[in-house]
């Protein structure tokens, strides 16, 4: 490797690292703008037009606080933490592709490198929790390791579902194989002439396999920690978990790294199942961002929406719901990979998967404390809407 | 199996039950409570609530203090329901007096009370809300609290520290668009409950965090003297408007809520569909509401005779109960109150028991707590 390569490289992971910052700060504004929209406020108005130096404000405010480091923390270990958190999380990005042919780094292993990547987080988070010598932080900790460990094998199950659906785990096959041939022929002809296998389906993931779709989202909320699976840093117990001795500048690391794994997670679905950059008339980063500041939109959404689940719940849901449903992913993919059925079969096995699993929580949880509320006296003639 | 806080030596293969200190400077203890919990991973042993850091020597402060300026005293006992708080104080001084209170001063006391019930419970939603880890139910509640207290600023003057409600009647009359106000809170309020109610009270994750947490059983929850919707979830019918009219409430046609099951669930849905009949009986009272005056007495010294007095309300948290000892001064010679939400903690550390560190923070936001009024 030349002088040179070596500058371009620095060069590219510097502009990367540029890029996600203003991601960051372009979701810390969505975020603050359309959770006060979903609870009828108008958010940040003050900085900026319709606020939006606010996350500047914020960033700044976060740099120029002190940074506390309490005098019984493990200093390495307090010091390290963050870096283990926003490096991996950072590396993920060098495979993603953007578009066709914008990535820092393609790989023919993509996937597995993120899925292997996105581990390592937990290592950052546990020894945050571990260093700061705190009980909340301990807790939080371990609570991530738990959480984490457990959601991985989900996701990696969608991931492999995936891998079968389209023979690959390039993120540039996988998103190809989503489109119809012609508009996807440049990436797999490159692929061909580079001798590589793929499997052309020709619709979007998500409508031939919505099961994984859900899977996927639900576990990669539980592996970003957001709501409503912010257990390791569940504010109202735990007051922050292994971020509650942080400060300063050492937190706006965690900070930084959470929001740059929402996006990922973002941008994993809209890869994997929303057809990546392809879509009619307009530029294909454009398509990219479009697709993934949408699914950011819904992650914002869900966290307006619910409350946060207790830590055995999460387990059970985990191990009992989220398991089984991802294998139960795997072997139907690969019965319609084998047998090599209609699409349409895949999506309608999906659905009644989904279907009957949606169907059962629901009589099982949401019915009994329904009709309890009958029972109590709800009076619906008396409601507003009624009058 | 020892416990230790944290310097000690310890063998690798021992066991150590955690203390987890959680309060009074924590997000979710309301205030500033404080309780240690013993904790084996993430299951709480044992709980042990310290009180005691909002002592103001309330009580103690009645008997330096003329009748009338008791009253904003008792205003900041339960700092979310001032009303209702001002209303006992003054019922005890006008029954150990004798006095009857204007009718038309009964009914805005029952309006102004019913308001801030429903502000007091709107405020429980949303931290409610905010103790199982949801953020969008307080900025709904809140809107509709805004509105009540910004009502209350019109009749009173204030939004939380009225001293509106004095002996043998009000201060003074209700402005003269009080009507036109309460028409329009109403229509809005109505929508504000009914909006927070569908918000939370099926939501998927609400019901898995609360159901069938911190359950007690009636006998239990009598043992503890609790009162009031927590009382009520547990399925008894008592309800101190109903078990024993004060003021108006024989008047009015009203449900008592009673749940079941007793668990955090009931506990919030009790408090739901109280705010519903609230406003069925606001509604009754406005409709009534004669004209008249507002006020008894012509004088501000207030001289009751020798005795003493119990008299009890049903406060959003609770039955309330102020035993009043007069000595003839224009000082009461004693002030004794006895606060629902303290019982109601009382059996926290029952409640914790065996429960999640994440459950103890929701039971303790069920039981609903001011901290105002535990410690007075």
């Amino acid at each position: 490797m030349s002088a040179k390569e070596v500058l371009i490289l620095i060069l590219a992971l510097l502009i990367l690292f540029t890029a996600l910052s203003i991601v960051v700060l372009s979701l810390v504004w969505i975020e603050r703008k359309f959770l006060g929209r979903l609870q009828r406020r108008l958010g940040p108005t003050r900085t900026g037009p319709f606020g939006l130096i606010q996350p500047i404000a914020d960033a700044l405010k976060l740099v120029l606080k002190e940074d506390l480091i309490p005098s019984w923390a493990d200093k390495a270990i307090f010091w390290v933490a963050p870096l283990l958190v926003l490096i991996p999380s950072f590396m993920i990005w060098v495979t993603i592709p953007a578009t066709s042919d914008l990535a820092l780094k393609n790989m023919d292993l993509g996937l597995f490198v993120i899925v292997a990547l996105l581990v390592v987080s937990i290592l950052g988070l546990l020894l945050a929790g571990w260093g700061s010598a705190n009980k909340y932080g301990a807790l939080g900790g371990l609570r991530a390791a738990a959480q984490l460990v457990s959601y991985e094998v989900p996701l990696v199950m969608v991931v492999v579902s995936i891998a079968i659906l389209s023979q690959s785990l390039d993120l540039r096959v996988i998103a190809a194989s989503q489109v119809p041939l012609d508009t996807a022929q440049p990436v797999l002809k490159e692929v061909m002439a580079a001798g590589g296998t793929f499997n052309h389906v020709g619709v979007p993931f998500v409508l031939i396999f919505p099961l994984g779709f859900v899977l996927f989202l639900i576990a990669g909320l539980a592996e970003v920690g957001r709501t409503p699976f912010d257990i390791y840093f569940a504010e109202s117990e735990i007051v922050g978990g292994p971020f509650v001795e942080y400060s300063g500048a050492h937190w706006s690391v965690f900070f930084l790294a959470e929001y740059i794994n929402t996006f990922l997670i973002a941008a994993l679905a809209a890869l994997l199942f929303l057809g990546g950059w392809y879509g009619p008339l307009l530029p294909e980063w454009f398509w990219f961002l479009l697709k993934t500041y949408l699914m950011v939109l819904v992650i914002f959404w869900i966290r307006g929406t619910f409350p946060r689940l207790r830590i055995d719940q999460l387990m059970a849901f985990g191990w009992k719901v989220m398991l089984p449903l991802s294998f139960a992913g795997v072997v139907i993919t690969a019965v319609y990979r084998f047998y090599e059925w209609p699409a349409w079969s895949l999506s309608l096995m999906s659905l009644a998967i989904l279907g009957v699993v949606g169907y059962w929580l629901y009589r099982r949880f949401t019915q009994p404390v329904i009709e309890l509320a009958k029972a109590y006296g709800r009076h619906p003639g008396r409601t507003a809407s009624a009058r | 199996m020892t416990t230790v806080g944290g310097s000690e030596e310890l063998q690798s293969d021992q066991h150590v039950d955690l203390m987890l200190n959680m309060g009074p400077q924590h997000p979710s203890t309301h205030g500033v409570f404080r309780m240690l919990l013993r904790v084996d991973g993430e299951v709480v042993l044992d709980a042990e609530p310290h009180i005691g850091y909002l002592h103001r020597g309330s009580e103690k402060l009645s008997e330096g203090e003329q009748y009338n300026q008791v009253i904003t005293l008792f205003d900041r006992l339960d700092y979310i329901s001032n009303f209702n708080n001002e209303w006992v104080y003054c019922r005890a001084v006008e029954r150990l007096m004798g006095l009857e209170i204007p009718e038309r001063a009964e009914y805005i006391r029952v309006i102004l009370g019913e308001l801030n019930r429903i502000a007091s419970h709107l405020l429980f939603l949303g931290t409610f809300g905010l103790d199982a880890g949801a953020m969008t139910p307080v900025m709904f509640s809140f809107r509709g609290r805004e509105r009540i207290q910004a009502l209350f600023e019109a009749v009173s003057g204030a939004r939380m520290m009225h001293n509106y409600f004095h002996i043998g009647g009000l201060k003074e009359d209700v402005p003269d668009n009080f009507p036109q106000l309460m028409t329009k809170l109403l229509s809005e309020i109505w929508v504000d409950v009914e909006e927070c109610d569908k918000l939370l009270s099926f939501n998927e994750v609400f019901v898995a965090r609360t159901k069938g947490v911190g359950a007690i059983d009636l006998e239990t929850a009598i043992d503890y003297g609790w009162t009031g919707p927590c009382l009520r979830a547990c399925g008894l019918e008592y309800d101190v408007r109903r078990a024993e009219p004060y003021s108006l409430y024989d008047r009015f046609d009203f449900d008592v809520p009673v749940g079941k099951d007793g668990d955090c669930w009931d506990r919030y849905f009790v408090r739901v569909l109280e705010m519903y009949q609230s406003l069925v009986i606001i509604e009754q009272a406005l409709k009534d509401m004669p004209p008249g005056p507002v006020m008894a007495l012509g004088r501000r010294l207030i001289r009751p005779p020798k005795g003493d007095v119990y008299v009890r309300a049903e406060n959003p948290r609770g039955e309330i109960g102020v035993y009043l000892v007069s000595d003839g001064t224009d000082k009461p010679y004693r002030v004794k109150v006895r606060p629902p939400s303290f019982c109601s903690l009382s059996a926290l550390r029952h409640l914790v028991k065996g429960a999640y560190i994440a459950d103890a923070v929701v039971i303790l936001g069920s039981l609903d707590i001011v901290l105002g009024e535990v410690d007075r």
